[in-house]
């Protein structure tokens, strides 16, 4: 028989096993409570994003005949061309911008680490300086003097393709970053570099293979901006997604709720081939980190 | 000529930070050598001087005959294995393993078949088409050695590639190191701050301390005459006992008020105090059997079993404490505590710390002669 502090003395097996339970009732109760309030929270949660895209969807049915809005949207040939405009600018965007970030973020982790809050610093200013200040001063700098690139359909292109690249750094820098946190930089350099590899080789053999999930995250928000973007795209006088849709929002009534849904599918499809690219990859090797 | 040399290597960082000082070394081809100090002494700073990542401040490095100094590392033809294994995350056993080959632009036949060799070597047949996360930590650094030894490089450069793996793994791979080491006769440096890794890979061992060189030798003269008190108390375990000189000619101290005999020479006057240190195995602990030239009486304070070796620690007649290490056995009789017992020990078994390195070299080296 044995006595515990000042409380009760407990007696036998049965009662030790009573007073067990009795403790154990007490957090697994608790414990209930708790995930029923994490549901409601989930639930409401996912009402709060469902319940605007089902409404938007049954507006968008009240087209006559059924579906039109989206027959009519699908039908329309300026979905179509500026949608893909606005996609190639956006692969092109992903690339200059992968090409110009990559050896940065890569040369600041590994060289001058010193730089990196001065590189995240300049990263950000897309986010200060507005989109239509960056493009009139793209316009002025641009549309006379050596490089009158607002000329010709393919200088504004390059003009576009320019500005989209600046709106991505934030996205891109990060994105890389964070990649390059996740694996021993400095020790894959050094071992390619012994094994016989130059700068390109590294980024390219090394480097970038082990940035794929980051890269299309990065792509990814970069790919969802250039779709969306109105107005550097409406002041270069360009064909693309951004200015279309505006323009049949002021025009149309159901169309817009469709244009919206497809862009919502078009965005979910982009999600799952980078949850597809980015299976079962393993990071963080090289070593014990 | 030497296979690898650096000559009067330094390292100052930015911020006046002294790395390596006066680093000098002639290793043979084939030789395998260790650079052995405590964290921050500078031994994986100068092997990555060897590889090429960093720069020396002062100095030159030759391989083969031929300058590195200020080759960049990609052009060096130097092998390297790193502590963390570094292998490429996104490519197999195989790709990583091939990788350096690739570079050279070699026939896929002739990349296949070294691959396949390797793998033989390191005992990782028909496992080139797994990735890494999906080997263990020894086999990951077996890959990185094969990845650094395929392009069969001039040197191989190992940074404490053991240290990440439990103690058994590390046991068995440091052998399987030596072995392919030996097999493929090529000159190897090694950094360890592990001094039984040391002593039992090493051709030769550099101990170094705050950036400098403290002594140059085989394992047996490392261990049995260190030139300097930081190399005798950092490998091995020792024991440091103050005693007085009595007559340096004959090489006679005072240590807990009896006389005893040392093999090295004394260079201060009748009447100095020094530090003098035995190594606790060195010690018998029945001295009073005639075979030992010296003996002091002490008193047992604990004993302490490391397994192979059982640890008796003692106490002088001036308060000193001495341990005697003796094989463990089944009959071992071992003394219980406050037992009165004699320390016997030769005269080569007692060092005079605090002497200059380079004279405690030759002596060391004219005593492992004699002692040979």
């Amino acid at each position: 028989m044995s006595s515990v502090g000042g409380g009760t003395p407990i007696t036998g097996d049965a009662t030790m096993r009573q007073a067990l339970s009795q403790s154990a009732t007490v957090p697994r109760r608790r414990r209930s409570l708790g995930t029923i309030v994490w549901w409601v929270i989930f639930l409401a949660g996912v009402a709060y994003f469902v319940i605007p895209l089902w409404s938007t969807f049954m507006f968008s049915l009240q087209a006559e005949p059924f579906g039109a809005a989206y027959t009519n949207t699908l039908d329309d040939p300026q979905f179509g061309s500026t949608l893909l405009y606005s996609f190639v600018v956006g692969v092109i965007t992903v690339i200059v911008s992968i090409a110009i970030m990559v050896p940065t973020a890569f040369w600041v982790r590994l060289r001058v680490p010193r730089l990196r809050r001065i590189v995240e610093f300049v990263t950000l200013l897309p986010f200060v300086i507005p989109p239509v200040l960056l493009v009139f001063g793209l316009i002025r700098s641009y549309s006379s003097g050596p490089l009158p690139l607002t000329n010709t359909d393919i200088g504004s292109s390059a003009l576009l393709v320019a500005a989209y690249t600046v709106l991505s750094f934030p996205y891109m820098y990060r994105a890389v970053d964070v990649g390059l946190r996740s694996i021993d930089v400095q020790s894959l350099t050094e071992a390619s570099q012994s094994l016989g590899a130059g700068w390109f080789r590294i980024l390219w053999s090394v480097i970038l293979p082990n940035l794929r999930v980051s890269l299309l995250a990065g792509a990814f928000l970069t790919l969802a901006i250039v779709i969306g973007e109105y107005t550097i795209a409406t002041f270069l006088a360009r064909p693309a997604f951004g200015p279309y849709l505006a323009l049949i929002g002021g025009n149309k009534a159901y169309e817009p709720a469709a244009v919206s849904l497809i862009s919502f599918a078009l965005t979910w499809a982009a999600m799952g081939v980078i949850q597809y690219i980015g299976r079962g990859t393993r990071i963080s090797v090289a070593g014990a980190r | 000529m030497a296979f690898l040399e650096l000559s009067g290597v330094q390292k100052q960082f930015s911020g006046g930070v002294r790395a390596v000082e006066d680093f000098n070394l002639a290793a043979e081809k084939g030789e395998f050598v260790s650079f052995l100090g405590p964290s921050g002494c500078g031994k994986t700073t100068t092997l990555r001087m060897i590889a090429g990542f960093e720069q020396p401040t002062a100095g030159a490095i030759r391989i083969d005959g031929a300058d590195m100094t200020y080759v960049p590392p990609n052009r060096r033809h130097v092998g390297m294995v790193f502590q963390s294994y570094a292998l490429f995350p996104n490519m197999t056993v195989a790709g990583n393993i091939g990788f350096g080959l690739r570079l050279q632009h070699r026939a896929k036949e002739a990349i296949d078949r070294r691959v396949t060799e390797l793998l033989e070597l390191i005992h990782l047949e028909g496992r080139g088409d797994r990735y890494p996360y999906q080997l263990s930590g020894g086999q990951q650094q077996r890959v990185a050695l094969a990845r650094a030894l395929a392009i069969e490089p001039t040197v191989l450069l190992l940074d404490e590639p053991l240290s990440a793996l439990d103690a058994k793994i590390r046991v068995a791979l440091r052998v399987e190191i030596r072995e392919i080491q030996r097999k493929l006769g090529i000159t190897t440096v090694y950094v360890t701050h592990d001094q039984e890794e040391a002593l039992e890979l090493s051709d030769r061992i550099v101990v170094m301390s705050e950036g400098r060189v403290e002594q140059i030798g085989t394992p047996f003269e490392i261990y049995n005459f260190p030139a300097t008190d930081f190399v005798a108390s950092f490998v091995g375990t020792l024991n440091t006992v103050p005693a007085k000189v009595v007559d340096p000619a004959r090489r006679r101290l005072a240590l807990a008020g009896t006389e005893i005999g040392t093999s090295s020479e004394l260079q201060d006057a009748a009447g100095e105090r020094v530090t003098v240190a035995i190594r606790p195995e060195m010690i018998r602990l029945d001295g009073s059997d005639g075979d030992s030239a010296n003996h002091l009486a002490a008193t047992v304070q604990d004993v302490a079993f490391l397994g192979a070796v059982v640890r008796v620690r003692t106490a002088l007649a001036d308060g000193s404490t001495v341990s005697v290490d003796t094989f463990n056995n089944p009959n071992l009789a071992v003394p219980a505590s406050g037992a009165p017992v004699t320390l016997g020990f030769p005269d080569e078994a007692v060092l005079v710390l605090g002497r200059e390195a380079a004279k405690h070299e030759t002596d060391a080296l004219a005593a492992a002669e004699a002692m040979l």
